[in-house]
């Protein structure tokens, strides 16, 4: 098992006809069971016409009616990306992952707004996507850093994620499924949605949780973790040295008002029994020191 | 993006907001001229830069005469006004705001970000006005009144009364505070805002609702569908090198420190910081490459770096994953002898193809220090700027 997505999922990529999308699209299609699960693009202007085989849909209702398709990935450039959002979400898929960056933050609050009550869960924006190692990848990660194994990593960035991922590889330690929640202040799934997925999954033993400064998602996660989660949670939260006031490149990554500190983060998470290491280059074997 | 008090005083006239009459001057005639054209017997004169705190450092003043306001305006121009917000080097005042004096009875607070745990606008209210709204939080959280707006909604009229009276405004002034607050939401709403500050909003002796000053910060991804606030962008207010780097698609952010980073990913672009801090040093920048490190993009961000006096050393940390080895090593190589690179590099590399790049990298004849790791490049460049402090 895995959480969010296996080799079951079908997959239908908006946006598929741009650069970004063909590339992605052709990566994710080629790994694992890629194939299989890659079914559609949707792109109104070149409905009929396919991408490398793939068939192109004029929406994403016809897409999911015509091939069954219950998931979607996002590459719409930054000013549709919500509506394609909003899309998916009518058509009453299950699962939205939105990669694009640079979404309006008040698009995303409608676009929440309008969520409300619907079944569809959102990962991203401005994310690298979910991967379940040797089954599928959607997403912008490289597969082949990944391998098939019992650790879950749930981060909101994404070459921080990979060197997570790389450092459980030497260990030999390797992945039930890893997500990445994304860089932006108004998104879909939180750290504590994806832990609360880890703790339900019996093929993951562990969990790496990878946050940073802004917001108070890892606070609230950690809160959750220390009344209900089963397994073990290591984490590392960057941005110690983050000046306050400064978006760190991700939109969400700000330290305002003297919350959202990278320190405030890491004693919340240890008075919650999450074991934390300040060096981003100790996270596997942190993780590795958890372990029964 | 930020912009300046009197330009977002202009923004939210636009909506309904109520301000003190006044004139942006660039110099001292102007603000003579301003205050004789305003008229009455007190005017302020107020620096106009992005940091806040101007006040206190002495960049605002009040003049009761035409020659007072020549003075004053004569000292503040000009001068590099130092707040808490601007660092001890201070910001160089450009810009003047002269405004008819007011009549202050009562200070108050209001402003508004994106709630990220609710996913709303927040308003956010206080009796506590012209005070630091951190430091109310801080000590007196129970004075600070809160709205989560209904994006259906807006600002419902109960919603704007109720706080209004809970902040001490006098029923006889409510309806005017409910006006000024809608208006404020609708300016925060219609151009994409991420926080708009009324501080203080006065009540005056005569019972009107006045916005005094002025502070609005916009979303930079929502900014394409809005020119005539990017029209507003100062670019004095801003860090140079910050300006350079975003016109080459490269997320710069200056340090204090003395060790360059150059990454990919705004994450561990963060955490190969934190890394170099661990071991003892301090980073000099932020510094985001993004997806593609080529040869182009490394050179700029080497050039970039390369401007501030104190570099000592550089770290180039790229966890490759889709772009190769040999790729990345290429662009640090060409990029190093593009700018004749004379500090200590060091560069820690991982994806396809990695051992090739090292090797590249090796045989370049250039003096690049390889490392294997994160831990391994923080303490060989640590080392380079000559250990730990």
């Amino acid at each position: 098992m895995s959480i969010l997505i296996d080799k079951n999922t079908r997959v239908m990529t908006q946006g598929i006809t741009g650069k970004t999308g063909q590339f992605h699209t052709h990566a994710c299609a080629a790994y694992a069971n890629g194939k299989n699960c890659f079914v559609a693009g949707v792109n109104p202007k070149k409905a009929g016409e396919n991408f490398e085989g793939i068939p192109i849909y004029g929406s994403v209702r016809e897409a999911k009616e015509k091939t069954g398709a219950n998931a979607s990935v996002i590459y719409v450039p930054p000013p549709g990306a919500a509506a394609a959002i909003d899309e998916a979400v009518e058509a009453g898929l299950d699962l939205v992952i939105c990669i694009t960056e640079g979404i309006p933050v008040k698009d995303m609050l409608q676009t929440r707004y309008k969520m409300q009550g619907k079944k569809t869960i959102l990962v991203g924006p401005n994310c690298p996507g979910v991967i379940t190692p040797d089954e599928i990848k959607i997403g912008i990660m490289p597969g082949h850093i990944h391998k098939k194994g019992r650790i879950g990593v749930v981060s909101r960035s994404g070459t921080l994620t990979y060197e997570a991922v790389g450092q459980l590889m030497e260990l030999g330690l390797g992945q039930s499924s890893c997500v990445g929640i994304g860089g932006d202040p108004v998104n879909g799934l939180k750290h504590v949605d994806v832990l609360r997925l880890f703790n339900d999954d019996p093929e993951t033993d562990a969990v790496v949780m990878v946050g940073e400064i802004g917001g108070s998602d890892e606070e609230t996660a950690a809160r959750w973790v220390k009344a209900n989660m089963k397994k073990p949670v290591v984490g590392f939260i960057a941005g110690v040295t983050a000046p306050p006031g400064k978006r760190m490149g991700h939109a969400g990554a700000i330290i305002s008002g003297g919350t959202g500190t990278a320190q405030e983060k890491l004693a919340v998470m240890e008075e919650c029994g999450i074991k934390v290491t300040r060096n981003p280059a100790e996270m596997g074997k942190l993780l590795k020191s958890v372990l029964k | 993006m930020k912009i300046h008090e009197y330009q977002a005083k202009e923004v939210l006239r636009r909506f309904g907001v109520v301000t003190p009459r006044g004139t942006p001057c660039f110099s001292v005639d102007e603000a003579v001229a301003a205050a004789q054209s305003l008229g009455g017997k007190v005017w302020v004169v107020k620096a106009q830069i992005h940091a806040g705190g101007r006040g206190k450092g002495g960049g605002v003043k009040l003049a009761r005469s035409v020659d007072e306001v020549r003075t004053l305006a004569g000292q503040i121009l000009g001068m590099q006004l130092v707040t808490h917000q601007t660092g001890p080097q201070g910001q160089k005042v450009r810009r003047l705001l002269i405004e008819e004096g007011a009549d202050i009875k009562k200070e108050l607070y209001v402003g508004m970000v994106v709630d990220r745990g609710t996913q709303r606008v927040v308003l956010m209210a206080s009796s506590e006005g012209g005070m630091d709204i951190e430091e109310v939080a801080a000590k007196t959280p129970e004075k600070i009144h809160k709205v989560f707006i209904d994006p259906a909604t807006g600002l419902k009229d109960a919603e704007a009364d109720d706080v209004a009276a809970k902040i001490g405004i006098p029923a006889a002034s409510v309806p005017q505070a409910r006006t000024q607050l809608q208006a404020l939401y609708k300016a925060f709403w219609e151009t994409d805002a991420s926080l708009a500050e009324i501080n203080p909003l006065i009540l005056t002796g005569d019972g009107r609702v006045v916005a005094l000053d002025a502070k609005i910060n916009f979303d930079d991804n929502a900014l394409f569908r809005h020119p005539d606030i990017v029209a507003l962008r100062d670019l004095d207010e801003e860090d140079p090198a910050e300006v350079e780097a975003s016109k080459f698609g490269l997320s710069y952010i200056s340090l204090d420190g003395n060790i360059g980073c150059l990454v990919n990913g705004a994450g561990l672009a963060m955490a190969t910081m934190d890394v170099i801090k661990l071991y003892g040093a301090e980073p000099a920048n932020f510094l985001d490459v993004g997806g593609g490190a080529d040869a182009e993009k490394v050179t700029e961000a080497f050039k970039i770096m390369l401007r501030n006096p104190g570099l000592k050393a550089i770290l180039v940390n790229i966890f490759g994953g889709i772009m190769k080895g040999d790729t990345i090593a290429e662009g640090v190589i060409t990029a190093s002898r593009a700018v004749q690179l004379k500090v200590p590099l060091v560069v820690r590399m991982k994806g396809t193809n990695e051992e090739l790049g090292r090797k590249m990298l090796a045989d370049s004849g250039l003096p690049i220090i390889s490392a294997d790791n994160m831990a391994e490049a923080a303490q060989k460049v640590v080392a380079a700027v000559g250990g730990a402090r």
